[in-house]
């Protein structure tokens, strides 16, 4: 029997194309899946959910998004002040949908409110719009994926 | 001067693998750190001119006017719910009022002309807010389809705070 000679010069590769394989299918994974949108996003907001919240079928074209705290704190764009110091802001952004050759109440006011923000606060909020010009509105809530209302019985007793 | 034969027989080019493998694990780790599942997000849409709506004659109204209000106790957990005269005992029962009053049945067109007028305690928690404006505006069919309710929905003008 011959036995052959191993040589120890030798390299010793590894086959590295499964795993460049791989690693670009999970590359190609994590980009398709990237989400860009984050800037409609604050780390102040939770959203309340609702089950009826559908991404909506069409975009919207004209929108401004304003984030409200629940302590009273709103964004808008990269402005960040109480919600009842907003009207400057509104103002600039009236006159900007304006310079555009837009139609300031065809822009739709994208409220994202905290989940646990007073109600009333979100009225001011809208008060504080309408009274800068805009009139369309835009409640924004997280999808429930559970079937059913939330709050069966809010009232004691219900 | 001596010149190299470059295509000698039987030898390979070798390729630097190691750079490339340098920038595909980077561009990884840089997907894996900033990927983020996101819930789906979608709007209630309400328009609110700043002058007050003209009601329409009562002979082009299909449907009476609708107030809905909700209350909240100081901490801004909801207690009580009133549509009209009735008061129903959670948001399941207000959205059979609403499916009574407007009806399921008629035509698409038909309910269009429906409005609500929503208020509610300033303290009321933003969530119960929405869960109202869910309860109006629709409701899912046992094989999971959306049917719309009422789509004109507005609030009332914001009543000041309570002192504290």
């Amino acid at each position: 029997m011959k036995l052959v000679k191993k040589h120890d010069s030798g390299i010793l590769e590894g086959d590295l194309t499964p795993m460049i394989d791989m690693t670009f299918q999970l590359i190609a994974f994590f980009m398709v899946l990237i989400n860009f949108t984050q800037s409609e996003s604050n780390d102040k907001v939770q959203l309340p959910d609702s089950e009826l919240a559908k991404p909506p079928e069409t975009v919207l074209e004209n929108y401004r998004i304003i984030h409200l705290g629940k302590d009273g704190t709103a964004v808008m764009g990269t402005k960040e002040e109480n919600y009842k110091g907003l009207r400057t802001t509104l103002d600039l952004q009236y006159r900007q949908i304006q310079f555009s050759g837009e139609e300031p109440a065809d822009t739709t006011i994208v409220i994202r409110a905290h989940k646990d923000a007073k109600g009333g606060m979100v009225q001011e909020l809208i008060q504080i719009c309408q009274e800068a010009g805009f009139e369309s509105f835009a409640l924004r809530a997280e999808e429930n994926v559970n079937n059913g209302f939330k709050y069966i019985s809010p009232v004691p007793g219900g | 001067m001596q010149i190299r034969n470059a295509n000698k027989a039987g030898e390979k080019i070798e390729l630097q693998m190691t750079p490339m493998i340098d920038i595909v694990f980077q561009l990884l780790v840089f997907f894996i750190m900033t990927f983020k599942i996101v819930s789906m997000e979608g709007d209630f849409n309400i328009r609110m001119p700043a002058a007050a709506p003209q009601a329409a004659p009562p002979e082009q109204m299909e449907f009476p006017p609708m107030n809905l209000y909700l209350s909240a106790d100081a901490e801004g957990t909801l207690t009580g719910i009133q549509l009209n005269e009735s008061q129903p005992t959670s948001f399941q029962a207000l959205n059979q009022e609403i499916q009574k009053l407007v009806g399921t049945d008629s035509g698409p067109g038909a309910r269009e002309s429906a409005e609500i007028e929503i208020g509610f305690d300033y303290d009321l928690r933003y969530e119960f807010v929405i869960g109202a404006v869910t309860a109006v505006s629709g409701t899912k069919t046992t094989t999971g389809d959306l049917v719309k309710l009422i789509e004109k929905i507005r609030f009332n003008t914001p009543e000041a705070p309570e002192a504290q």
